[in-house]
């Protein structure tokens, strides 16, 4: 029945750590379209990829709690961002280096 | 009175498309994967006999190239990838570590619905009408130009893609969590190890692969620019994308198989595997470095030059890992009391083929030699070397091995025998003769061809039809068996392993009591003698 009110307890609320990390998102993406309207050369790229690592780090971090899991947890999600790095290395090696 | 067992638990049809039970699931993936091996078989023996003449008889050239497709799809994704793991494994993983069941059962059975989901998905494309890109679904051609069902096809193929993904994950969880205790990492039967690396390859590359086949319908059916360079998209990027998953692929099929080869070699020659360790991290290495030679598969695609040799290159190091386990298979023979039985004549043939298959790949990942390959039937006949030679040939090895474990029944060893000849003599007749045709230049995926290259095709049919006699057999003694068969004790073959420490066929949760670890794996010196010979 929609008029049963629950328990204030039971109420689910974002821990004070989940909003300053989404907080912290949003002035990071704040920076990423800040920047890449600054006439930074050839560091626009590694500028906006650094930022983009950074909230990467966050949401594995704090969104998807690995600050608290144990090691083997941990080198499963590292090994998803190696997986990666491997794909992003060999298939760019290919497009970078065509004549 | 006949003690329960996970086969006598429950009787009714609901209990077992509702069960939770490893062994149940196991069985209900086993009798899928038979429906689609004899379909994909069917398209392979069409093939097989449209090629036994140099023109177009049995069918037209559309219908060559749907008949190929499907044969492709339906053998890689609904047969050969689930094989082992989802039925041997399934069934063998919980029993080998000493544990009730897998991690998360009900996942376990979600991914066999999943499963057939995508499979019936994906035969509904066929029969509707098929798909003709072949099953690399190489874009443009896919994204662009193919009438056929390759948006369908591409929905089940994804779909069964998640029954993977969450099987990897069962069988890594379990592994990590579901050890008997005193079952240390080096305590592991090496088909575990083998599973675990098949596994993380699962997870790894199959969201890929997923991603990929969404990015190729995105542009198929919206005209979103991924793929087609006219919008700003790169046909080599499918490419990529495609053998980052399909060529760690091909090490999901077969690793599970040198699983199963471990347990047989060591049983059927009573000896300690050589070299457990190495032949232990062998698996992990071949799963890390399978994932640097995807480019081999593009050298003449247009890829750029430095690219292909680096990725010649990191194939050639692949094959080290890969040679570890059959010099060390080869040693664990030497001076050991070797028994021919059926699952060993399985387990040699395994071994045979799959160096040729191996070695016919590093000649593939000669750059030089690839570009005059590629595209012909030696490629063909090196990967279904590797792919039927291999992975095949274990999965029906481990099959006969575990099938008193399974059933609890023992199936008649001399029409075993014979079936394992016939498949080794058929295997072997049907692909052979390949190499020599792709080395004269015959073109793949045609269906009409020079003259000159039918006696080899003609000896390739009819071995393929002495294949499939061979592969039809078992299904006849082991159906038998059911039946008639002599009940199985708990260790017929006086193996190692925890899964034989329990009754034929095991119970609802497999052991009455937990078991306790206190020896090293494949300790034959000290292990039961055979109780039937």
């Amino acid at each position: 029945m929609s008029g049963i009110r629950r328990p204030k307890s039971r109420i689910w609320r974002p821990s004070t750590d989940l909003v300053l990390c989404w907080i912290g998102l949003l002035t990071l993406l704040g920076l990423t379209v800040t920047l890449s309207y600054q006439p930074l050369a050839s560091f626009n790229f590694p500028v906006a990829m650094t930022i983009a690592a950074i909230k990467a780090g966050l949401v594995a971090a704090i969104f998807m709690e690995l600050r608290h899991r144990s090691g083997v947890v941990c080198a499963f999600a590292a090994a998803g961002f190696f997986w990666l790095a491997i794909l992003l290395w060999l298939g760019l090696m290919d497009f970078l280096t065509r004549v | 009175m006949t003690e329960k067992n996970y086969l006598t638990d429950d009787y009714r049809l609901v209990s077992w498309f509702t069960t939770t039970d490893h062994k149940r699931i196991a069985i209900l993936y086993f009798a899928t994967l038979i429906v689609f091996f004899f379909i994909g078989g069917a398209a392979a023996t069409l093939i097989r006999l449209e090629l036994a003449t140099p023109g177009p008889d049995v069918v037209s050239a559309d219908t060559y190239n749907r008949l190929f497709t499907m044969h492709g799809i339906i053998m890689v994704w609904f047969f050969l990838i689930p094989s082992i793991p989802n039925t041997l494994g399934n069934f063998i993983v919980p029993l080998m570590i000493g544990a009730r069941d897998l991690a998360f059962p009900r996942l376990n059975l979600a991914s066999w619905y999943l499963f057939v989901l995508g499979g019936c998905i994906t035969l509904y494309a066929i029969f509707m009408g098929g798909v003709d890109t072949g099953w690399t679904l190489y874009t443009p051609f896919s994204t662009l130009y193919s009438n056929s069902y390759v948006s369908v096809a591409v929905t089940g193929i994804f779909i069964a893609g998640f029954s993977s993904i969450l099987t990897g994950l069962n069988f890594i969880v379990t592994i990590h969590k579901l050890r008997a205790p005193g079952l240390t990492w080096y305590r592991l039967p090496l088909f575990i190890w083998t599973l675990y690396a098949t596994s993380v390859i699962l997870v790894l590359a199959t969201p890929v692969l997923a991603i990929t086949l969404v990015l190729l319908a995105m542009e198929r059916l919206f005209g979103v620019g991924i793929f087609d360079p006219r919008i700003g998209g790169d046909p080599l990027l499918f490419q990529h994308l495609f053998w980052f998953y399909s060529h760690p692929a091909v090490y999901i099929m077969i690793l599970p198989g040198m699983g199963v080869v471990n347990e047989l070699i060591a049983c059927y020659a009573r000896k300690k595997i050589f070299g457990y360790k190495f032949v232990a991290w062998a698996s992990l290495a071949i799963a890390a470095a399978g994932f640097l030679v995807w480019g081999h598969h593009m050298f003449v695609s247009g890829q750029s030059l430095t690219a292909s040799l680096v990725f010649s290159f990191m194939s050639f190091i692949v094959a080290v890992p890969s040679a570890i386990k059959v010099f060390n298979w080869t040693a664990t023979l030497h001076k050991g009391t070797i028994r021919f039985d059926a699952p060993m004549l399985y387990a040699l043939a395994f071994v045979g083929l799959f160096t040729i298959g191996g070695l016919t790949g590093l000649f593939l990942a000669c750059l030089a030699f690839d570009v005059y390959a590629t595209d012909t039937y030696f490629v063909i006949a090196h990967f279904h070397y590797i792919m039927v030679g291999g992975m095949v040939t274990a999965y029906f090895g481990g099959l006969h091995y575990w099938w008193p474990k399974i059933t609890g029944r023992m199936y008649p060893e001399y029409w075993a025998r014979g079936a394992a000849i016939l498949i080794f003599f058929g295997f072997n007749l049907t692909f052979f003769p390949q190499f020599i045709l792709g080395a004269e230049g015959m073109p793949r995926r045609y269906h009409v061809y020079a003259p000159e290259f039918q006696v080899w095709n003609v000896l390739s049919s009819g071995g393929a039809s002495i294949l499939a006699v061979a592969y039809l057999l078992p299904m006849f003694y082991l159906g038998f068996s059911l039946f008639f068969g002599a009940r199985a004790p708990a260790n017929p073959w006086g193996a190692t392993g925890l899964e034989w420490r329990t009754s034929s066929p095991p119970p609802r949760l497999n052991f009455d009591q937990q078991p306790v670890v206190t020896e090293d794996p494949y300790d034959y010196a000290h292990a039961p003698e055979p109780q039937h010979v």
